[in-house]
């Protein structure tokens, strides 16, 4: 029997269910009919969303939550720039995902065509590489290639450009694994001289911290991270997309560090005399001023990305490579370290700084958060969106294991949280999934709520409503003398009416009492999604904070009395 | 971007640096390493682009100044690039430099005998001869053709265009 020959349109399908493929998240167009054609005969699930941005946070919720690559298919011009913020999200978070878009036909490049646009143009700088295909027989090697730089060494978003008449017309070229990439190459095991001269000042260390970042979720390097503090003796704290690679139950887990960090985890990396970044970036965040940052203390680097070394920090050693091989080749080489009054001393600082707030004054957005870590006990996916319901998400909520802790963090993109859930949850069908969103973000990809009814996913949005963007009011409050701008959502739809307006069970707490009942009935709920909004007071500040540029030394642990200067560190 | 001009901007308080890139020969590449620069505000200086001794591979020497930990962070960035094979910062490693130059004068007759004997002094060739006006092809380092182009300003440049610098390591040394 001859076979039909395949369209483009067909074969990059086909390509994409050799990669193992279950879902593409997308929204068609005119340019991207080829492809969305060809996706009716195939066993690829299209989620169709309802704004390009939600496919590409979709995505990559699904990404982070699996470890797998997440896909998004859209169409050309507004489609596809609809795609550059989740982009620029996952670029900044090294999450793995292919953004495929239809793109005008190929005798039309560049001649202002119906909703053309240099789609390859607009993205280089948010992609980790991109494609414009010019021949349908580079589709196979393209699509082969697309996937191993969006998952391999440190993962990133790769873009697809396909010209609508190179989807429809037929593709002869037989499927591929050859790439031709020479330019690539994936680091894997680290140098062992390097590594021995790491184990030789972890051994020497009398005060040492491990600082667990991204990479270390990334590289599914959290039980041999566990085990090397565990023989080491050392307390572990992590960044806020490091949290979940070690059990943050464990007794030597601070919690996070930096700006909004917890103050035992910031006064253990202010008085330590090692610290080694374990797939962290030293990111502004992290460090606070420079100049102050663990001035004394010998400073190990493990990336898989060379250009990260010397960067923001200069480390007394750098090893490259897959932050798992590198920590287990450690391990062996680390004799039981001497740090009781070391330990001790980080124990005293937990006891003397917890995490606090006032238990008076109505419903606080750390109680809801609190009595959701209680009632979840880490069997849930986290996802978040930003501001300040995502730093005390991130303080409250304790991720006790990998890929269980998804969140904007070098982007800070508002509008990340409801659909990256939505994508964790297709992604796990078998596993509770909430996201802790704020009223501001919420709104920026609430149109995803359609999306998730429609698929009956039973994914739990905790919308904590304080009517403002809670953050920039926050510093206003603190270092713009309360001069409110551009802050107050005055205007803020009733959430449980807007949720039952798309057919989704709506809960709202309002006093604290409430709180664990509505939390365990959204979260028993299966039937469908189920939003869950907390009117919380409106005027609640972040605490532990270090303003941007500040050093540790200078964190407030509560509110401060005297007036304070304009940060100088970033944003 | 021209080097003559590089002399007067601000950036010029730190060496100039020499980068050689072996990229893939495809669209695009000219423009993702460009924006590695962009991106940090540094100014290329000259850019030379030719394909290399293979067809599917091209040659980029860029030259640029900046300071030092930044130009070591943008080699690294570039090394990075998917289509990048490899960035090399040869700046003091004594590789070999040569830069080409055509400078074009309207003069009169009574200039010349000066114009031809600081062309011979710079081993210069007069490649068209008008009756108003010179072009005259100089080549060797680039400081040699900074020099040159400062003797003959003063009787005036109609037009000046310099291939950028080219280099190439020396020995078994990668370039």
């Amino acid at each position: 029997v001859e076979q039909k020959q395949p369209t483009g349109g067909e074969k990059l399908i086909q390509c994409l269910e050799r990669e193992g493929v279950e879902y593409i998240f997308g929204l068609s167009g005119g340019a991207a009919m080829p492809l969305f054609d060809a996706l009716l005969d195939s066993k690829i699930k299209l989620i169709l969303v309802r704004h390009e941005q939600g496919a590409t946070h979709m995505a990559d919720g699904y990404a982070r939550s699996t470890g797998k690559p997440g896909v998004v298919l859209v169409t050309s011009g507004p489609g596809a720039t609809n795609t550059v913020t989740g982009l620029f999200t996952a670029l900044m978070d090294s999450a793995p995902i292919v953004v495929i878009c239809g793109q005008t036909i190929s005798r039309m490049l560049g001649k202002d065509a119906f909703q053309e646009a240099d789609v390859t143009g607009i993205t280089y700088p948010v992609v980790k590489h991109s494609y414009l295909i010019k021949d349908g027989n580079d589709i196979p090697r393209v699509m082969r290639e697309a996937f191993h730089v969006a998952t391999t060494g440190r993962p990133g978003p790769v873009l697809v450009d396909l010209p609508k008449d190179i989807g429809q017309a037929p593709c002869e070229a037989p499927f591929t694994d050859k790439l031709d990439l020479p330019g690539y190459s994936v680091p894997s095991r680290g140098d062992p001289e390097r590594i021995e001269t790491a184990a030789r000042f972890l051994n020497d260390a009398k005060r040492p911290v491990l600082y667990v970042g991204h990479g270390a979720v990334i590289a599914e390097a959290g039980k041999a991270v566990t085990t090397l503090a565990e023989k080491l003796r050392a307390p572990v704290v992590t960044t806020l997309l490091g949290k979940g690679a070690v059990d943050e139950t464990h007794p030597l887990h601070l919690g996070m560090m930096g700006m909004h960090g917890t103050a035992y985890a910031n006064k253990a990396v202010a008085g330590c005399d090692l610290i080694m970044s374990i797939g962290g970036r030293w990111d502004d965040r992290i460090t606070g001023r420079l100049e102050d940052f663990c001035t004394n203390a010998v400073k190990i680097h493990i990336d898989i990305d060379p250009a990260e070394f010397g960067k923001i920090i200069r480390p007394d050693v750098a090893i490259c490579g897959d932050a798992r091989l590198v920590v287990e080749d450690l391990i062996p080489q680390i004799e039981m370290g001497d740090t009781a009054e070391w330990l001790k001393q980080c124990e005293h600082w937990r006891r003397q700084y917890p995490l606090k707030y006032p238990k008076q004054g109505g419903l606080r957005a750390q109680h809801v958060l609190d009595r959701l870590d209680a009632l979840t006990r880490g069997d849930a996916i986290f996802t978040t969106d930003v501001g300040q319901h995502q730093m005390w998400a991130a303080q409250f909520l304790r991720a006790r294991s990998n890929r269980h802790w998804i969140s904007s963090g070098g982007a800070g993109t508002m509008g990340f949280g409801w659909p990256s859930a939505i994508g964790a949850q297709f992604g796990n069908p078998g596993k509770k999934v909430w996201t802790v969103v704020g009223d501001g973000g919420f709104q920026m990809t609430l149109c995803e709520l359609a999306t998730a009814q429609i698929h009956k996913l039973p994914v739990k949005c905790l919308i904590i409503n304080n009517n403002y963007l809670g953050m920039i009011r926050q510093w206003q409050e603190m270092f713009y003398e309360n001069r409110v701008s551009g802050a107050d959502l005055e205007g803020n739809p009733d959430f449980v009416k807007l949720a039952q307006a798309y057919g989704v069970k709506g809960l709202r707490i309002r006093r604290p009492g409430d709180a664990d009942r509505i939390l365990k009935e959204a979260h028993e709920y299966t039937e469908g999604p189920c939003v869950v909004v907390a009117e919380v007071v409106k005027e609640d500040n972040v605490f532990p904070m270090i303003p941007a540029g500040a050093s540790v030394a200078e964190m407030l642990v509560e509110k401060p009395r005297h007036k304070l200067a304009k940060p100088t560190g970033s944003t | 971007m021209s080097a003559a001009a590089a002399i007067a901007t601000p950036n010029s308080t730190y060496p100039i640096h020499t980068i050689s890139l072996f990229v893939n020969n495809k669209p695009g590449v000219l423009v993702r390493v460009s924006l590695v620069f962009s991106r940090r505000a540094f100014n290329i200086e000259s850019l030379v682009v030719s394909p290399a001794a293979e067809g599917r591979f091209s040659r980029m020497t860029i030259t640029c100044s900046g300071d030092p930990d930044t130009l070591e962070q943008v080699v690294k960035q570039l090394t990075k690039l998917v289509d990048v094979v490899h960035a090399i910062d040869h700046t003091g490693d004594q590789a070999f430099e040569t830069e080409i130059a055509l400078v074009k004068l309207v003069c009169a007759l009574d200039e010349r005998t000066h114009i031809l004997q600081v062309s011979e002094h710079y081993k210069a060739r007069v490649v068209d001869f008008g009756a108003e006006s010179l072009i005259l092809q100089v080549h060797g380092s680039s400081e040699k053709l900074d020099a040159f182009i400062e003797l003959l300003r003063p009787i005036g440049i109609a037009e000046l265009v310099r291939s950028g610098k080219l280099v190439m390591a020396r020995g078994k040394r990668i370039t």
